[in-house]
């Protein structure tokens, strides 16, 4: 089951730890992989730990051309692209009265607008080769909301909307796009967070313990897999427990 | 290049499984072949593959019948 032999993936921000650990398991299940992101040095040794089927593109979600050139390099480098794992976020947390307009746009542009111009340069060759996977890497707190992460919040729910409305687009060319929305899971994102912070949030996880990054990747496995092929338009919630949606 | 219209007729039919005799000049895409949008996109990256030209978006807009698609490439093509 979830055999990926033979096929190809990009990953964006490859060189985080929900990325890195989803680049690690499609590579596992035999996909050729892309990682992208941008820390090159990050990249660059994952690429070494990983060994064979693996291609570095350095890329900034923040940059139209940029982005067009990670989809042609992509393609270029492992010959068509199957998976596309939009992972590539970032937080600019503030509470939404001292919240600025640089940190609001940021965040939009980065996790929502890099995430459509990437998703649609991939598009073409998924539809001339009648085969496409797209995962979108959400968050909880697009769908529950989360006080502080106003721009956070806003552009992982939108992924959602988009998510949905590319899946009834594509669905008739054999592409599928879904979410998987992670819940607290440990990375360096989550370990900034103070003791009490961790405390009260595990409170509300019923599983009492935050997520592991190999968690989420088996969700982007799934999606990613032929046996996932009627499932589109999704999201996939692996919290713990701490929303039931 | 007469033979531009026969190609561009040849991947109409391939493409959106029509009866030839269907690919008529004046014949639009999709009030008159059954194309969808998504199939209009697929038979412009056609045409583009076949004649080795780009066909920018906002031209592809316009081409909405086959003879559309024929006088653009006749006039595009190298």
């Amino acid at each position: 089951m979830f055999d990926l032999t033979g096929k190809t993936a990009l990953v964006t921000g490859a060189s985080g730890g929900i990325g890195g650990a989803i680049a690690r398991a499609l590579h596992r299940q035999g996909a050729t992989v892309t990682l992208s992101g941008t820390r090159a040095e990050a990249l660059e040794a994952l690429k070494a730990e990983l060994g064979e089927r693996t291609h570095v593109i350095a890329a900034r979600m923040d940059d139209p051309a940029e982005i067009d050139r990670l989809a042609k390099e992509a393609e270029a480098a492992m010959g068509k692209l199957d998976i596309l794992v939009n992972n590539a976020g970032i937080t600019r947390d503030n509470i939404s009265m001292r919240m600025k307009d640089e940190e609001w746009e940021k965040v939009l542009q980065v996790n929502l607008t890099g995430t459509f111009r990437l998703t649609r340069a991939a598009m073409r060759g998924m539809m001339k080769r009648r085969f496409g996977r797209v995962i979108n890497i959400t968050s909880i707190v697009g769908v529950t909301g989360n006080p502080g992460q106003a721009n956070y919040a806003a552009a992982k729910a939108g992924l959602i909307g988009m998510s949905k409305s590319l899946a009834q687009e594509l669905a008739s060319r054999a592409i599928t796009v879904n979410c998987v929305a992670p819940g607290f899971i440990a990375t360096p994102m989550t370990d900034v967070l103070t003791d009490d912070q961790k405390k009260g949030i595990l409170a509300r996880v019923p599983a009492d313990r935050l997520g592991t990054p190999e968690e989420i990747a088996a969700g982007v496995v799934y999606l990613a897999s032929d046996e996932a092929a009627y499932v589109t338009g999704q999201t996939l919630h692996i919290n713990g427990g701490m929303a039931m949606i | 290049m007469s033979d531009i219209a026969e190609r561009v007729k040849k991947i109409v039919v391939e493409h959106l499984g029509v009866e030839a005799a269907q690919v008529k000049e004046d014949a639009k895409f999709i009030d008159d072949l059954g194309a969808d949008s998504l199939d209009t996109v697929e038979l412009v990256m056609a045409f583009e593959e076949e004649f080795g030209i780009e066909i920018p978006d906002d031209a592809a807009e316009k081409i909405q019948t086959v003879g559309d698609a024929i006088g653009f490439i006749k006039s595009n093509a190298k």
